[in-house]
């Protein structure tokens, strides 16, 4: 799914990212659906807002909210992300070849995230229906307040991982010391098996999913309960 | 059983009728009936108090500041027929649709979720029949307040729940939520009874939780990420919409001043009598400063960076009247916006319920427990029965009707003072009837050139 070579090339050496984004906007109503961004330089909010069917690729590292609230849109970085990568998505595929910093796919409703990388704090904090897999470890208190979707960690989980998780869906191939308030180890059934296959094959991983667990809710913070005080 | 049986089960005690005064009985000011009511329930309960509305402690506020009016060295101007107007722009500092409003009194954020569709409904009819905005909330963009709002701000609040680009695309403008008044830094809430299957699918919760929401962002962390994020909103939107934040008072000369760094066109300040759907009550009463304390901070503030007007000044915070938005636009602010006081428009607290609030514990003039969704006018709550009885139609009527009186209380004052525009009016125009508000609001004490603190070198 990458770009190919007669993909339209905007150099941010020459352009400005306003200007990328707005040919980017303006070819969702018509316009080269192949993109190719060099010299990114860490620049913010690199190809975010994107609502067409298109490829970007982005040849180099990006800073905060490449790809934010993507849509439809695949967006590949040849490089590392800064915070929040692909906050909020709604659709579409967004892949980093390198590492993400914080709060990568950070309250995504839809699509996929794949990190080729790791993944930094707070990896897919309030996550409410994205699918992230990261290819190696994730930092702390991943899957914070998770919602919705499904978090693939392909290494090890950093502590606090599911704290006051709702009814997302953790896999974890390394290990997960220390999970988060109200998280817990959950069956691993034919069905998740299945779903988490599929996951891995569209985010090009090879892991066996066997070799996953599962975590989830124990939804006992789901009522004010006296007893939990100390939790809330 | 004895009554020591009962109290160590944390059952029973504390819910009999307080005690009748006779001559002789000496009630303590600490330790009132009040005080000793809460302090039994939380022995019984071991929680804090949730509940809705905004502060009840009595604080210093406009009630607290007189117009001086027009008189020999300055001359009014006449009622009905010299022209006195009441519009402004919002987001004239970069977004390339900034919004104009007829009035500067604009409707407060409040969710769907917290209010039912049709309150929702309601608050964009009587905004837009009188040319001002309505604010979304803590859980996305309901279809019938878009429908019905001409000019709707969005919302983006820690929880992002029901956040969605075609719905920051289609907003009027965008308001990044850091905190409120009623509990600035705390985290919304909404209990199990108000996530009904619609709120539930909205946010994206199981139905029936109670919903503890984030009081942190979670993709932004401090000023230098704030204008970070802001730059990329602008980005998704083309740079169109005006982008507003809104932050609770507390260190607001401060706060003001890190948002306009951070890009914000539009500061909306809300103080600590700010109204909240569901909070602990502790957070209410206990944190946060008066809005009349805050606007000269928030102005101090603006007018050191050459950006007074230029990035323009939302309050809130127990704003009820004419009068009320007539002493914040006097102190500096560009607009005022109303919460609790549109919904009481609509006709919340109203006594023609009296028979229904005291089935559910409560009178009209003391409901609160906006929290529960039992409310029986069908605005608070997610239960369908109540919220079909509150018809749309007319509480956006009666919404536009207060707003109508209000902007004519405050062009009656006003033009008292010769002024020909709402923001024309002044912090000379002035004074304080107490030393508290003398300070806070930085005007003097009535008869006198006394403002503590300022002059008193």
């Amino acid at each position: 799914m990458s770009a190919t070579a007669s993909a339209e090339t905007v150099d941010l050496v020459a352009a400005s990212v306003r200007e990328l984004n707005q040919r980017l906007h303006d070819a969702a109503s018509g316009g080269p659906t192949g993109w190719r961004v060099s010299n990114p330089n860490g620049a913010h909010a690199l190809a975010a807002g994107l609502d067409a069917e298109m490829d970007v690729e982005i040849d180099g590292h990006t800073g905060y909210y490449c790809a934010g609230m993507n849509k439809l849109a695949t967006v590949r970085v040849r490089g590392n992300v800064g915070v929040g990568v692909a906050e909020n998505m709604m659709s579409g595929t967004v892949i980093v070849d390198g590492d993400a910093s914080q709060s990568a796919g950070a309250t995504g409703r839809g699509g996929l995230l794949v990190i080729k990388g790791s993944a930094s704090a707070r990896c897919g904090i309030s996550m409410k229906g994205i699918d992230i897999v990261v290819h190696g470890n994730i930092g702390h208190a991943g899957a914070f307040l998770a919602q919705k979707g499904n978090l693939v960690v392909c290494g090890d989980a950093g502590p606090g991982l599911g704290d006051s998780i709702y009814e997302a869906r953790l896999y974890v191939r390394g290990s997960a010391a220390e999970l988060g308030a109200d998280c817990i180890e959950k069956e691993m059934r034919d069905e998740h098996v299945t779903d988490l296959r599929a996951l891995l094959e569209r985010a090009e991983s090879d892991a066996d999913p066997s070799d996953f667990r599962r975590y989830g809710s124990a939804r006992q913070l789901y009522t004010f309960d006296v007893d939990n005080a100390g939790s809330y | 059983m004895t009554e020591f049986d009962v109290a160590s089960k944390g059952e029973g005690f504390g819910t009999e009728a307080t005690g009748r005064w006779r001559p002789g009985l000496r009630e303590s000011a600490l330790f009132d009936r009040n005080t000793i009511h809460e302090i039994h329930r939380m022995a019984r309960e071991g929680i804090y108090d949730i509940r809705g509305f905004g502060a009840k402690r009595r604080v210093p506020h406009f009630d607290d500041l007189l117009f001086l009016g027009a008189s020999v060295s300055r001359y009014p101007l006449e009622g009905y027929r010299e022209k006195c107007a009441t519009d402004v722009t919002l987001g004239t500092r970069f977004a390339k649709e900034p919004i104009h409003l007829d009035i500067p009194i604009t409707i407060a954020g409040m969710s769907f979720g917290a209010l039912s569709a049709p309150a929702k409904e309601a608050l964009g009819r009587g905004a837009s029949a009188m040319g001002t905005s309505t604010t979304t909330g803590d859980g996305g963009m309901l279809p019938e307040e878009r429908d019905h709002s001409d000019k709707l701000v969005y919302q983006i609040l820690p929880s992002r729940y029901g956040m969605n680009p075609d719905d920051l695309r289609r907003a009027d403008a965008i308001e990044v939520v850091v905190g409120q008044g009623a509990k600035p830094g705390g985290g919304g809430m909404l209990l199990g009874q108000k996530i009904s299957d619609r709120v539930a699918e909205m946010r994206d919760l199981p139905k029936g939780v109670d919903q503890r929401s984030a009081c942190r962002h979670p993709d932004w962390t401090g000023p230098d990420d704030l204008e970070i994020k802001i730059g990329e909103l602008r980005e998704i939107t083309d740079w169109r919409k005006p982008i507003y934040v809104k932050v609770g008072a507390t260190r607001t000369y401060f706060d003001v001043a890190l948002a306009v760094k951070a890009g914000a066109d539009v500061i909306v300040l809300d103080g600590m009598e700010g109204g909240t759907a569901a909070s602990q009550d502790v957070f209410i009463e206990h944190v946060g400063i008066p809005i009349l304390a805050a606007i000269p901070e928030a102005v101090r503030s603006l007018q050191e960076l050459g950006m007074h007007r230029q990035v323009q000044l939302i309050v809130s915070g127990g704003i009820r009247s004419g009068a009320d938005a007539a002493k914040a636009l006097a102190l500096g602010a560009d607009a005022v916006s109303i919460g609790v006081a549109a919904v009481i428009a609509l006709g919340d607290n109203s006594h023609h319920f009296e028979d229904e609030y005291e089935e559910i514990g409560t009178s009209a003039g003391y409901y609160d427990d906006w929290h529960e969704g039992r409310d029986p006018v069908g605005i608070s709550t997610q239960d369908e029965a109540l919220a079909s009885r509150f018809d749309a139609e007319l509480g956006g009527r009666r919404l536009a009707n207060y707003l109508r009186a209000m902007v004519l209380e405050a062009q009656t004052l006003a033009r008292a003072c010769g002024k020909s525009h709402l923001h024309n009016l002044e912090p000379e125009d002035l004074v304080a009837l107490t030393f508290e508000a003398a300070a806070m609001a930085k005007v003097p004490v009535a008869g006198t050139s006394w403002i503590p603190g300022q002059n008193a070198r």
